[in-house]
């Protein structure tokens, strides 16, 4: 007993806060990214331009428009997509699964702008069948092209996320629910799904992060979107602020995105911290 | 509609575009090994800092990785493209007036392309870095191994066993990101196809060859991917 208390002497003092050379180094890095920081809005102070703005803040918000627009009709489109595309990979009939299969492992394997220009400029090239089908009308639209290769790309990642979910989901809760009379689809609605969401989000929250910066190559095919107005402000002025501007804008919209999954995934995992 | 086949234009030679093409695919795989080995290191580099006990570290590899996985790739390239000759002008002019400068886009994409594979590589190595226990370190002191020994002896060697399958997801979107440093005319796959399709006007034909030949390029990595973990997982100790 005392001899315990005799040894449960003061713990060793902490250790000097000094100048190591990880903090020297660190202090450094901090420093350098201070000075670029400063460097940028120096230099936006310096090349302000009134009339820059005047001129180009309405494209951009125009442009903004365009650019989420695309996204959200694009993932919206996809989810549906992906629900078959998913179900195909899922599902046991051979045919079926490696029809699955190649979709996604061809749009995950080739970049989105060789499949954008796929179906801009290749489909777009037949234009007499084209019009004998009727179809022309959107094939012309960049925009609309734009949408219909995004879709198919976001469709492929987005059934690779539903598929892992779902899978996640151990099989003893299909059977608990089977064996509480459930069918398929209740089960898959009230026991699967609330569980795969939670393993879904951020893969979901990602993808919707890679599809509006991806979102930029739509300025290649003519669409103006941010990047195009900011690609159509440069070529007028040769100002290099037009692309800074614009980088500002994606990575604001980025963060925002970034943080509100994560605030998501905190509120719907509370049951799960203690 | 022209008169020559689809055979001809696809043929190797003055009247066919196989060998412009393939000249594109060496450029693709050139770009995309070149910026591999840069990028390795960078991210190493970032994920150590950002793992580091010392805050400003810390601080410093998180605003990097915020910065260059939150820019489209596509911003990164033109901001890079069109503000580096700028900045580098302005300095040059300092000694020498009457200097331009132009920037070559293989190597503007290099940089560009490395800063990206080194934001998001320095992820998977951060993750691997949480995954080797403290006692690995420990283990290494104990035997009287200096820091930078204990890091290439011992940490190294189980962090790149870890961190491989997420290398190599990101290996396959560098080799997709390559596409995109055809928007500043540097003549790779997706460049070389662009000017078949469009002195032939057989968009579709061409632009699928592309896409086929970047499906080929992921098929050929996963194989030797698949070689490589094999490889490692044989040195794995049991």
């Amino acid at each position: 007993m005392s001899v315990t208390q005799a040894i449960a002497i003061d713990k060793p003092p902490p250790p000097a806060r000094g100048w190591p050379r990880a903090r020297i180094l660190g202090y450094a890095l901090v420093g350098f990214w201070v000075l670029f920081g400063a460097g940028i809005v120096a230099y936006l102070v310096y090349a302000w331009n009134a009339e820059f703005f005047a001129r180009y803040t309405p494209a951009y918000l125009q442009g903004l428009g365009t650019t989420l627009s695309l996204v959200a009709i694009s993932m919206v489109l996809g989810a549906a997509l992906s629900l078959a595309v998913a179900y195909g990979r899922m599902s046991k009939n051979r045919i079926l699964s490696g029809l699955a299969y190649c979709y996604v492992y061809f749009f995950r394997g080739t970049p989105l702008l060789v499949q954008t220009y796929l179906v801009y400029y290749g489909v777009g090239s037949f234009r007499p069948e084209l019009e004998t089908v009727g179809l022309w009308w959107f094939f012309r639209e960049a925009f609309y092209c734009a949408v219909f290769a995004f879709s198919l790309n976001t469709a492929a990642y987005q059934a690779e996320i539903l598929r892992g979910a779902i899978e996640s989901v151990p099989r003893g809760q299909w059977e608990g629910a089977a064996s509480l009379g459930l069918h398929k689809l209740q089960t898959l609605r009230k026991v699967v799904l609330p569980q795969a969401i939670i393993v879904a989000l951020r893969p979901y929250g990602n993808e919707l992060i890679l599809m509006i910066k991806a979102s930029a190559i739509v300025a290649i095919i003519t669409v103006y979107d941010l990047m195009g107005n900011a690609k159509l402000a440069y070529a007028k002025s040769f100002d290099i602020q037009a692309y800074i501007w614009v980088a500002m804008v994606y990575l604001v919209m980025v963060e925002i995105l970034r943080h509100g999954v994560e605030w998501i995934e905190r509120r719907i995992t509370i049951h799960l911290h203690r | 509609m022209p008169a020559q086949s689809i055979w001809t234009l696809l043929s190797w030679g003055p009247d066919g575009w196989s060998d412009d093409i393939a000249s594109g695919v060496l450029v693709t795989i050139a770009l995309a090994l070149a910026t591999l080995p840069i990028g390795l290191v960078i991210g190493f580099f970032v994920a150590f800092a950002k793992q580091h006990e010392e805050p400003s570290l810390r601080l410093a590899g998180n605003i990097y990785t915020t910065v260059f996985r939150g820019l489209p790739e596509l911003v990164t390239l033109f901001l890079f493209f069109f503000g580096m000759p700028l900045l580098l002008q302005h300095v040059v002019r300092l000694f020498n007036p009457e200097a331009t400068i132009d920037v070559n886009s293989f190597v503007a994409g290099m940089i560009v392309l490395s800063l990206i594979f080194s934001s998001y590589a320095s992820e998977v190595f951060l993750s691997a870095f949480r995954a080797i226990p403290k006692g690995q370190y420990e283990g290494g002191y104990a035997i009287g191994l200096s820091k930078w020994q204990t890091m290439r002896l011992v940490v190294l060697p189980q962090l790149i066993r870890i961190a491989f399958p997420g290398l190599e997801n990101c290996w396959l979107s560098l080799l997709k990101d390559t596409s995109l440093v055809s928007v500043v005319n540097l003549a790779e796959t997706l460049r070389q196809s662009g000017v078949a399709a469009r002195v032939t006007k057989h968009s579709f034909l061409f632009y699928s060859v592309a896409a086929l030949i970047f499906l080929a390029l992921a098929v050929l990595s996963s194989i030797a991917t698949g070689y490589i973990l094999r490889y490692l997982g044989r040195r794995e100790a049991r």
